[in-house]
Formats: C-alpha cells, structure tokens, sequence
C-alpha cells in the first residue's frame, strides 16, 4: 500500500497508526536479520509515536499528510536521544542532544520513524560495503550489494520494511541505491531541504532527499521536507511547489534530451537500452526527445572525487576523541586524536581524508582542488546549454545493475565509477532522481535518471510519472 | 582606564643603546565584538559565565550542525573597517584547518584571501600613522584551563576545556610592519582602543581577553631596505608587556644577528613574570591550513547603502577629536594637554570652554593637570570659561584656581562665588610689593647671602633661597600671591642691588 | 599538473589529518590514491585558463540571523556524551606545546 493511502486512511480512521507500523516492525523482525537494512530499530518510538498519531485522530485533530506513514532514516540524520552513528565506529554511541530539521519536520507531518538505516561509513561509498557494522543486502538477491551510500534506506523501502526512507545524496548516494534497489529516489535542488542535522559528508554536495516505492510518495515526501531553514545558511528562501499535483499532467510537449556522454562506454548494453526504452515512451505520450550534450560531464568524476574529499577532510575532522564519540587514549592530546582517528575510521574513509587533504595541501590546491572548481565551473555551464534546447534530460542512474559483493571493494576507482551519472548534477547543484524501469540481462532492477534544472522539480516529476506508468513489468 | 593610562605622556622613539638599529613591528589586534550573541549561533556571547554554559550544537561542532552569520557581527566588523579608513569588500568565508582541542570543529571559520576590511590606517596620537593591512571576521576558540605546572601548558597533566568562548565573533586587524618603537605599538594599541570603545564595536579588554595582541617583531640596521626575519610574540596581556615584549625581543634578535647567528622565525610567548620572551614552537610539523572557501556559509557583500549607514552613524574619532580640540586651542594636535583632553573624553568641554571666552592655554592646563585624573563630571564649560579669565585678570593665582575649581567640581557653584567665600581677592602690585619688601627686612643675613650669590653665578644655591623667600612671601599672604609676580618682584629687587 | 603522488606525501597528508599509518598501508594508500589522481589527470586536456571557480551551486549571498540569544542545549546532556569531563569542562590528556 502506498505511503499516500496509509495516511488517508488513518487520517480517515479507518486503520490504525499503531496497527500500521505493527505490521512494518513485523515484516521488519521477519527479514531484517537477512538484509541488515537498519543499524537500529526503534520499535517502541515508533509504537508510542503512533499512539500519538491514532489519538489525535481520536481527537479530532489532523496529525498531517504522513499521519502514521512509518519512515526509516539514513542513519546520519540527527534524532535526539537516538544513536547516530554514520555506521562510524567513531560516533558509535553517540546521541545526538538535537533532531535534524527534516526529522522535526516528519513529526510534524504525522510521520512514524521506525529507526535508523545503514549507510557507507560517513556516507562514503555506493555498496554499503564501508560500513562499519557490515553491509546491507539487496533484497532483491542477497548476493548483491544494495548499492550506497544511502544503501540500507533504498533496501528497507524494497524490502517493505517501511513505505519511505530518507537518505541523503553527495554524488549519487539516492539515486545509485534506488536504482540498484529498483525504488524511487530523489536527490533535489541543493538548498531545497534543510542539510541542518545531516551530518556532513561534502558540504557543497550533500542533500537529503526521499526514498519510496513510487513516484506520487516521493512527491508528497519532499513537499514535506523541504522548505527554508533559517538554521541553514545554503537553504533556499520561498515557498515550495506542489509536486503531487503535477503528477498527472503528462509529458506533452515537455522536451526530454538524452545525454549522449553518459550513455556510450562504461555503460551496461542492457542499462542503456532501458535508457532508450525510457525516451521512446516518453515521446509516445507526447515528449519532444532528442541528444543532449553536457561535454564537462565526462570530467565529473575527476572534479567530484577532488572536491568532496577536499570538503570532508575538513569536515571530518571534528572527530577528534574531545567532546563526543570515540575516545582511544594517548599520553598527549595529539596522541589521542591520532589513536581515536587511527582506530574510529574506516579504510575509506581515511582514503577520502589523505585524498582531501592532500588537494588542499600547499603546493597542490590549485592542481587539484583549484582545477576541479574550474571543471565544475564547465559542468554548470554545459548543463545550462543544454537546458536551453530541453526540460529535462535523461541518462541511466547507475552504469550497472547491483553488483556483488566484493566485486569493487579492492579497486576504489572502479567503484567511483559507480557514480558516473549522478555526479555531475550534485557538482551543478541541480535536482534529479531514479525510477525504476524494468531489470537488466540479470533479472535485476535498472533505474532511469531524470534531470532537472535548479528547482526544476515539477517538469522532473512530471516526466518520472509518466515513466513510471510505463515502465515494463 | 589603566591600559592607557601612561603611553602619550613618555612617548619616545627608539631603545636605548641600540642607536644603530631600526625595530620593525607589525600588530595583529584580536577584538570581540560586543554582540549579544556568538559568531554563527544564538548563544549568549557572555565573559565570566559557568562553564560550558553557553554552548550548543553549533558552537560545539556537533555532527550536523550548522553555521549561520550573525548579522550585528558583520554590522560592527564594517564599523571597524571604517573606523579604520578601510575599504570594506565583499568578502567570504573560509575554514583555517588544525588540530586543537580548543577548536571544536577542528578547523576555525575565518577570512582568509577575502577579507571584508583592508587597506585602510590609523592616526596615532603622536602624529604618525600606522597602515592597517586587513581587519577580517573569525571566531573564537573555547578556553582551556591546565592542571599540575602551576596552570601553565607545559608539563601539565592534563586540561580542561569550556566552550563558552569558542563561536564568540572576532574581528582581527592586522596592521602594516610600520610601527618603530615599544612606545608607537603602545600608543596604537590605545589608539585602537579608544576606537573600539567610541564605536562600541568591543568592550576592548586585555585583562579579561576581549581584546588580544600579537607582535610581528624583527630588526634591521639602520639605512637597510630588507626586512630582517621575523618572529611573533604572542601571549600579551597588557598595553605594558606589549611594549616590554618588543623591546625584549628587540635585544634578544640583535644580540643573536650580532654574535652571527641566524633568526628563525617563529612564534615565540612572552613571559610576564620573568620578562622575556620563549620559544612557543614544539610541533615538528610545518604549518599548513589548507584554507577553502566555507561552503556552508554564503559570501558577505553589504553593499554602499549599508556601508554609507554605517558612516554616517559613525562618531568622530579620536584623530578627528584631537584635530578639533587643537585648531580651537590653537595648538598642535600632538600637544599633550590635547591627546590627553580626547584621551580623557575632555575634549568637549575643553572646546566649549573656549567657546565661551575662556583662555585656550589655561583650559588645557586644567584639562591635563587638574581634571586628567578625576574627570570633570558635570562640570560647566561656562564657569571653566569665567574661571580662566578670572586667571587672565589677575584676580585668581593659578594655585587658587586650582582649589576653585575643585570646589566647582563638587559643589557646580560659579567660581566668582567660591572665590569670594574662601577670601580670594585681588592683591595689587602695591600691596604684594610692600609684602616682599617687608619679608626681605625680615631676614636681613638671608638677603645679603642672596644678592651675594646670585652676584656670584651659583645658581644651585639661588635657586634654593628663591624658594626660601617665595616661600615666606606666600606664607605671609596667605597663598594670594602670584607666584609669577613675586618672582617678577624678588628678581627686580637683586637687580637693584638689593 | 603535478607529478605523481610519493610515499612521503601520504605520510605527509596522513601526519596533517591525525591518521597513523603502518609502511604496509602507507604503499597501498600511495598506489590507491595515485590511480585516483592519475585518473583526475583527465581535466589537463580542459583549457580552464579562463574559467572562475565555483565553489558552491547556490548564488545566495548575506544569509544572516539576528543577535538574538536562544537557549542551548544541557550542559549534562553534552557533557555525558563526552570521553571524560571534570569540573562541568571536558578534560583532555595533556596539551603539548602552545597554543597556535
């Protein structure tokens, strides 16, 4: 049942709050020891919060537009009292005295947490393999990796442990998931959705963003969760557009380009043809579809793995054994910063950290980190290009169906290559998201991505509804 | 006021015995500002709190949290960078990136290559003027306290931190390497100080460390062109150990060029209490902060409108004050009556006074001699005015104006008034040299050892029995003479032969 | 752009961000982050001679608050979240060396 039904239906008061998340926090106790979807299940939040929801309802009271809609949460959203851990040896513990906006805004709505989901350590990485309390598998086929950062989120939405799950997105960490969970995921306009709360990964990239077994609850999520925050200085000022109203307003006359650059090599034969499948149904009901071109695109990848290293180097170093998290003792302050950071991080993430560091570093920042803002200079630019000539583009979410576990663990480029796709819109500041269309040669999910223009949401969802209706079974 | 209590008065230039030397300082003057509320959160920007009282996710670092601008921070930044004849810039954020405990994001919130205030100056009051470089936002550190080592770093056990300080706003002024003596860094220091205060941008306090100073010092021989290596006091907690510090590191650098060796520049701590300067560095690592631009703040433009604002609600300075206070007295701005008339917030009663007929000279010998000190609460410039011409008249000594004035002080009564109630009349000439006459045949030995000496050029001894017999003079009428007068009168009387 | 990343760099940038790192993992880090930079050589056939940076997609600028002070958090709530604490501050093994 959708998102959107449940809390009609509770609002109407023809189920239970508290019978609905029962009913998740069952399947949850039925399949979650296979998939490790969560780092923590907060079975009796939820109960009581539902409680609340159901005796509002009693009360006459409106609990709003999630009213009793159970929602999981990437495991680097603040919630007060709740452990935030970043699926960090380094946080483990840790509970935050505060609840991230987005987590205020979900109560407010109505909405149920039902706990928090794993995710690549600090959200670096597109398996879930780098988190520190092991991976989350794919329920699709436990072999294969879920995809990530926000891999436990896309997992406990396909899983049907809950009807919505938030992640957040840096360079595809929404978008590959869902694509490889075969659910939809949103990363939109950077500045949209309050980043208050989110625990840093990238600064410049990072944007929270919902998961949901369909395109009309992803719509009504967001509407949710976005809006200004005046405690976050990069939020942007005015009102939010109703996306679920546009649902139903069809393709005609939109013009839908293909990026030519991500749909040549390093993209699966199969993947590409869903690409394809995905443009002619759009133009059957009515789409302009042609070839677009975002030549810097090709260069993303190069400029992302700069950058967002670059940004968490300095952001990650807060996680020092000082005032929260993990402490490893030393005889001097230095000592125990150097043992805590030594033993709290993840191979990755230490990876990411010397890489940062190193493009900031004396001698270097203008051959690396300098270049790479230029480069993203050329990325905002050719976008802008091509969003003259279209509404939306179109290109495959992920080169690949989920892959296995281990395939890429060794060989941190290739994994980065994961992200080909998605990179340049989060390096643009630009929305796009994932709907599934179909399965690849393997019988696994394929998602198309749609891309939209700073808050282009509307022509964005308009074109994921009608590729949704469309999408072969 | 004890900060600034002294530099003008002994301002000199140069050390002694190192006449052959030209000292170089640059001064990096930390200030918080007088906000309300810290630098990027809404907590309370309070010194002397519990500790660990004013924090919250922002300003502990905590995971997730965010920064945002506070807008008055910004607002007196701008004043400061006027204050300081800057040009205030659009200007960025950047993250200055190290390791301290004190530091709870691990990276402080700066300026670094935009920095909303540079290239302006100051006026000091001895006349020169120091170029400011930059005067840029940041933020504070928290404060730790060391246990065991007597509460120094070194050798401690372990510390202790409270983060009530760390977010608090900064503004950091940098100034060019102009200033040449202990005495210049001084004066500049209370310069800025005055200013900080007449903007209420900062309460400016060195003892409670609302106001920081670091010195950039180095030495070259007189006539070189080059700068010579340079090294960074740090830890100065008065206007008084700024300038003992320089001169210190002063003689510690020419001594070490001299006996051939070389400067390392370095961050170096002065030491109050055994007064010199040590090596602060014991850190293998080089200094590398990897600066980048804040990408959780947006950048800061205000634009003329907000800048004009700014200027137009802009007090007059003390540079301007001194220039006011000395064209109406017809002095140089230098004078020291002048610089301490500003110094002391007399200057407006001072120009009033003389508005109001009072005579220049002797409304600032009031203002430095006699009101410096205490202040002149609600005193009139009116009565200041009738007070002096009373002096010009002849009517008061400057001794009896002296005890006149005191009276207005407290009682506000016009000194006409008090003048006569204590008896203050006028002592014509006749009068006064009937009195010399009579004390002279009073003493006559003492008269003719007198006439006899002065006839003879030892002044030492003239000097001495001048004051026997003014002394005498003014004890017989009762401290009504001029002292001026009775000299005027003993010198006729030995010219006379006696 | 620059030649390839060196053992000593990495223990360099390893040293800056507070990371130990063993000589075992110091020649897989330099060979992992040297391919990743090899691959970032991509961007010298771009002509950026002319191209500004962009530091951050948004075009917002003067986000204030105003000096309004509001409440915190508890001062126990953080501090029982801390490794160690003494006296309401957080303690912390001895501090070498100065302040910077």
């Amino acid at each position: 049942m959708s998102a959107i039904e449940l809390a009609r239906s509770i609002r109407a008061g023809e189920r239970s709050a508290r019978e609905v998340v029962d009913g998740y926090l069952a399947t949850i106790a039925e399949r979650e020891p296979s998939i490790h979807a969560f780092n923590v299940v907060t079975a009796e939040q939820a109960r009581v919060a539902a409680d609340a929801v159901d005796a509002r309802v009693a009360a006459g009271d409106d609990p709003g537009p999630l009213a009793g809609v159970p929602i999981a949460l990437k495991d680097n959203l603040c919630t007060q009292g709740i452990p935030t851990t970043c699926s960090s040896k380094i946080l483990e513990g840790w509970r935050p005295p505060y609840d991230a906006t987005v987590v205020t805004k979900l109560a407010a709505a109505g909405a149920v947490s039902v706990g928090k989901t794993n995710l690549d350590e600090f959200a670096m990485g597109s398996s879930t393999e780098n988190s520190a309390f092991g991976p989350t598998r794919n329920p699709h086929d436990l072999e294969r990796v879920p995809g990530g950062s926000s891999g436990g989120s896309a997992a406990a939405v396909a899983a049907g442990f809950a009807p919505l799950s938030l992640g957040s997105d840096t360079g595809g960490s929404i978008r590959q998931p869902a694509s490889l969970c075969g659910v939809v995921g949103v990363k939109p306009t950077y500045g949209l959705v309050s980043r208050y709360g989110l625990v840093a990964f990238a600064s410049s990239l990072d944007q929270i963003g919902p998961f949901a077994t369909n395109v009309a609850d992803a719509a009504l999520l967001l509407e949710v969760i976005a809006g200004h925050d005046p405690l976050d200085s990069t939020s942007i000022p005015g009102p939010v557009p109703s996306y679920s109203q546009v649902l139903s307003d069809g393709v005609d006359g939109l013009r839908v380009g293909i990026i030519t650059e991500l749909m040549g090599e390093g993209i699966a034969p199969d993947v590409r043809r869903r690409v394809e499948e995905a443009a002619e149904h759009l133009a059957q009901n009515g789409a302009t579809v042609g070839e677009a071109s975002v030549p810097a695109a090709m260069f993303g990848l190069s400029a992302y793995y700069l950058i967002a290293p670059a940004e968490a180097s300095s952001n990650l170093a807060r996680y020092d054994g000082v005032r929260y998290g993990l402490r490893v003792d030393g005889a001097t302050t230095a000592e125990m910063m150097e043992n805590t950071r030594t033993e709290g991080f993840g191979i990755e993430v230490k990876r990411r950290i010397m890489l940062g560091t190193y493009a900031l570093s004396a001698g270097y920042y203008e051959a690396f980190y300098g270049k790479a803002q230029k480069v993203r200079t050329l990325i905002v630019r050719d976008f802008a290009a091509a969003y003259e000539k279209f509404d939306v583009l179109l290109s495959p979410t992920a080169p690949t169906t989920a892959f296995r576990f281990g395939e890429k663990a060794e060989d941190p480029l290739s994994m980065y290559l994961s992200d080909v796709c998605t990179i340049p819109t989060n390096l643009a500041g630009q929305p796009a998201m994932s709907v599934p269309f179909g399965v690849g040669d393997d019988g696994m999910p394929v998602g198309v991505q749609v891309l939209a223009p700073a808050l282009g949401e509307v022509p964005m969802f308009r074109a994921a509804a009608v590729l949704e209706a469309g999408a072969p079974s | 006021m004890t900060d600034t209590a002294v530099p003008y008065l002994t301002a000199k230039h140069g050390i002694v015995g190192l006449d052959e030397w030209e000292l170089v300082v640059g001064l990096e003057v930390h200030c918080e500002l007088a906000t309300n509320t810290k630098m990027f959160c809404s907590c309370a920007n309070h010194f002397g709190d519990e500790p660990n009282t004013n924090i919250c996710p922002v300003c502990l670092g905590l995971p997730g949290s965010l920064p945002v601008v506070n807008a008055e921070a910004v607002e007196f930044a701008i004043r400061i960078g006027r204050a300081l004849n800057c040009d205030v810039h659009s200007s960025v954020f950047a993250r200055k990136n190290y390791f301290y405990p004190d530091m709870p994001k691990d990276y402080q919130v700066s300026q670094y290559d935009q920095p909303i205030s540079a290239d302006g100056w100051l006026d000091l009051a001895d006349g020169s003027r120091v170029g400011i470089t930059r005067a840029h936002m940041e933020e504070d550190t928290g404060k730790n306290t060391h246990a065991g080592a007597g509460g120094r770093i070194h050798g401690a056990d372990y510390s202790l931190i409270d983060y009530n300080r760390a977010g608090v706003p900064l503004v950091e002024i940098v100034s060019e390497p102009d200033i040449r003596s202990p005495e210049q860094a001084r004066i500049y220091v209370a310069e800025l100080r005055t200013i900080l205060l007449a903007i209420e941008a900062s309460d400016a306090k060195m003892e409670e460390g609302s106001m920081r100073v670091d010195a950039n010092v180095s030495m070259r021989r007189l006539g070189e062109d080059v700068f010579g290596t340079r090294c960074e006091v740090k830890n100065l907690n008065s206007i008084r150990s700024l300038g003992r510090a320089i001169e210190y590191e002063a003689r510690r650098q020419v001594d070490l060029i001299t006996s051939g060796e070389r400067i390392v520049q370095q961050t170096r701590h002065w030491d109050e209490e055994a007064g010199r300067t040590r090596d602060g560095r014991s850190k293998e690592e080089a200094e590398d902060y990897r600066y980048f631009q804040e990408p959780d703040l947006m950048p800061i433009e205000p634009g003329q409108a907000w800048i004009d604002r700014v200027d137009a609600a802009m007090p007059k300075l003390p540079a301007a004050r001194r220039q006011a206070m000395a064209a109406v007295a017809g002095v140089e701005p230098t004078r020291t009556a002048v610089v301490v008339a500003v110094d002391r917030q007399l200057d407006e009663l001072g120009i009033a006074a003389i508005a109001a007929g009072g005579d220049p000279s002797r409304v600032l010998t009031h203002i430095e001699h006699n009101l410096a000190v205490e202040g002149a609460g609600a005193l009139s410039p009116i009565h200041v005015a009738e007070l002096t011409q009373m002096e010009v008249k002849g009517e008061l000594t400057a001794t009896q104006a002296k005890t006149v004035l005191a009276e207005m002080l407290t009682t506000g009564i016009a000194p006409a008034a008090i003048a006569a109630a204590k008896g203050f009349e006028t002592m014509d000439t006749g009068a006064l040299e009937a009195m010399v006459d009579e004390v002279i045949a009073g003493h006559p030995a003492e008269w003719a050892d007198f006439v006899a000496i002065v006839a003879a050029g030892d002044d030492k001894k003239a000097k001495k029995l001048t004051g026997f017999f003014t002394g005498k003079i003014m004890q017989t009428s009762k401290g009504q003479a001029d002292g001026k007068a009775v000299n005027a009168l003993l010198a006729a009387k030995l010219n006379a032969g006696g | 752009m620059s030649d390839a990343i060196t053992r000593d760099d990495v223990a360099h940038v390893a040293m800056l961000a507070k990371l130990r790192v063993s000589p075992d993992e110091l020649d897989r880090y330099t060979s992992q982050l040297g391919a990743i930079l090899d691959h970032a050589r991509d961007m010298e056939a771009l002509d950026l001679d002319d191209v500004p940076p962009t530091a951050h997609p948004l075009p917002l600028v003067n986000v204030f608050r105003p000096d309004v002070v509001r409440p915190g958090v508890d001062r126990a709530e953080v501090l029982a979240n801390a490794p160690a604490t003494q006296d309401d501050r957080f303690r912390v093994p001895a501090i070498l060396g100065e302040e910077p």
